[in-house]
């Protein structure tokens, strides 16, 4: 694959080159692994309520996936085949429990909303996903810059989510009112006019109809990404 | 306390794993293109959650809890003078256990039901790394089932919750492909959109009550049903 091509270059590639400036961007719009590769959904839907929730969640993915990355790479000579996925689902757990333990010590009340969703980075398609397809098979510095790249994809989706659904739904941004007060009674600002938050943005499958909306205006923005049926 | 009925029944309806909390979604999307795959794999996903939540559950309560040693030693339960609280190597304990299981299961259904391995076959490996069966043992240590019927009962709703929940995507993707679906909606687009409206029919059940304990939800259901018939109106609309 791409590691004998790597072999052939010369090693004095500059740090940024254009084949390595590609492999951060391409994951941002066009391979985008939420809506091109439909890697990582599980865990990212359910915290998405609260832009917060799903800023750190996605420190968290962006720290677990870096280093990841970095250390299949250098072990990717190192690991038999037979047993690959228990390798790495261990290389996962461990950075996962690093950052479980320093969520807990330092977020506290972020780490107990989102609960099981951080065990659950380890059985992340996306993490998984990049092991195979890119850590396995290159060096240390492009998997990171492929690391990188992903997650920040992987991220920003998240984050578009949890902002529509937390405007739309409780009227807020990271927990401050935009539209002014809708305590009962003391109505101001919008409210005061008779706007009502959409509540239905708040439950669990409005992510989903979210996300399909998103994947939808991406779409029909670029036609090449149009599949056949 | 809810009985094991309650916490099985709930699993499948209320607290589905697919659509209360979108665990193990990219293999629910990826392999819902036809009934049968989506049969294989779902039962798959229910076996394998049986076998490992019941063995993690054992795992949680006499190695990892806080305290969960003092059979070991006296001195090491909660009262103890050395307590010993095992708790932060749970996701790698649980996902340790998960792989080998799965490892494990693979092997004696190949030699011991050629046929089932046949139906099952390339769906196993592909659970070690599904988000519901880590999911279920993560909910397991969560809500502390007081008995390991209740953690096995839970297992067996959310497997069949998920089974469900796939069968009943792919049926209607196999049917979506005869329909005429905007060009940038096709394929991805529209499975997202259909997995959500099929979430907001399964927020129905959230008004089933359980035993003798009552939730007061009547409220959200009302509004949620509202707003769902408006959003079908929207669609019929379109």
């Amino acid at each position: 694959m791409s590691n004998t091509e790597e072999k052939v270059k010369a090693p004095s590639e500059p740090l940024f080159s254009k084949k390595n400036k590609r492999l951060i961007t391409d994951p941002l719009s066009d391979n985008n692994p939420i809506t091109i590769q439909v890697l990582g959904i599980c865990s990212a839907l359910a915290i998405t309520v609260q832009v917060e929730q799903a800023f750190w969640m996605s420190i968290s993915v962006i720290f677990v996936m870096v280093f990841g990355n970095l250390i299949v790479s250098l072990l990717r000579n190192l690991i038999p085949s037979r047993v690959r996925i228990i390798v790495q689902l261990v290389i996962v757990a461990s950075l996962v429990i690093i950052v479980n333990e320093s969520l807990q010590a330092f977020v506290p009340d972020v780490s107990e909303k989102l609960s099981v969703f951080v065990g659950l980075i380890i059985t992340n398609c996306i993490i998984m996903g990049r092991f195979e397809a890119f850590a396995m098979a290159n060096k240390a510095w492009p998997s990171i810059l492929d690391a990188v790249g992903n997650a920040i994809g992987y991220a920003w989706i998240l984050l578009l989510v949890a902002l529509v659904r937390e405007v739309l739904g409780s009227g807020k941004i990271w927990g401050a009112s935009i539209f002014g007060n809708n305590l009962p009674g003391e109505e101001s600002g919008l409210y005061a006019l008779g706007y009502v938050n959409n509540n239905m943005m708040i439950l669990p499958p409005m992510a989903l109809i979210v996300v399909g909306i998103i994947i939808w205006v991406q779409r029909s923005m670029n036609k090449e990404l149009v599949e056949e049926n | 306390m809810e009985s094991t009925l309650d916490i099985f029944v709930k699993a499948i309806f209320t607290e589905n794993m697919i659509f209360a909390y979108f665990l193990g979604m990219c293999s629910y999307l990826a392999v819902s293109k036809t009934v049968r795959t989506g049969v294989g794999l779902g039962l798959a996903v229910v076996f394998v959650l049986v076998v490992t939540v019941p063995m993690n559950y054992l795992l949680e309560n006499y190695v990892l809890k806080e305290g969960a040693l003092s059979w070991l030693n006296p001195e090491y339960g909660v009262s103890g003078s050395k307590t010993i609280d095992l708790s932060f190597l749970s996701f790698i304990m649980f996902i340790a256990v998960v792989a080998s299981i799965v490892q494990l299961v693979e092997m004696l259904v190949e030699k011991f039901a050629p046929a089932l391995y046949g139906a099952l076959g390339i769906f196993l490996p592909l659970i070690a790394v599904n988000c519901s069966i880590l999911g279920g043992a993560l909910f397991m240590q969560d809500r502390q089932y007081s008995t390991i019927l209740d953690a096995t009962s839970f297992a067996l709703g959310s497997g069949i919750g998920w089974f469900i929940a796939i069968v009943s995507l792919a049926a209607i993707r196999e049917k979506i492909r005869y329909s005429n679906v905007p060009p940038a909606l096709r394929g991805l687009g529209i499975t997202f959109i259909v997995t959500g409206l099929m979430g907001i029919a399964f927020m129905s059940f959230m008004g089933v009550e359980y035993g003798k304990k009552k939730q007061e939800k009547t409220n959200t259901i009302s509004g949620g049903a509202v707003e769902t018939s408006q959003i079908i109106n929207v669609k019929q609309e379109n």
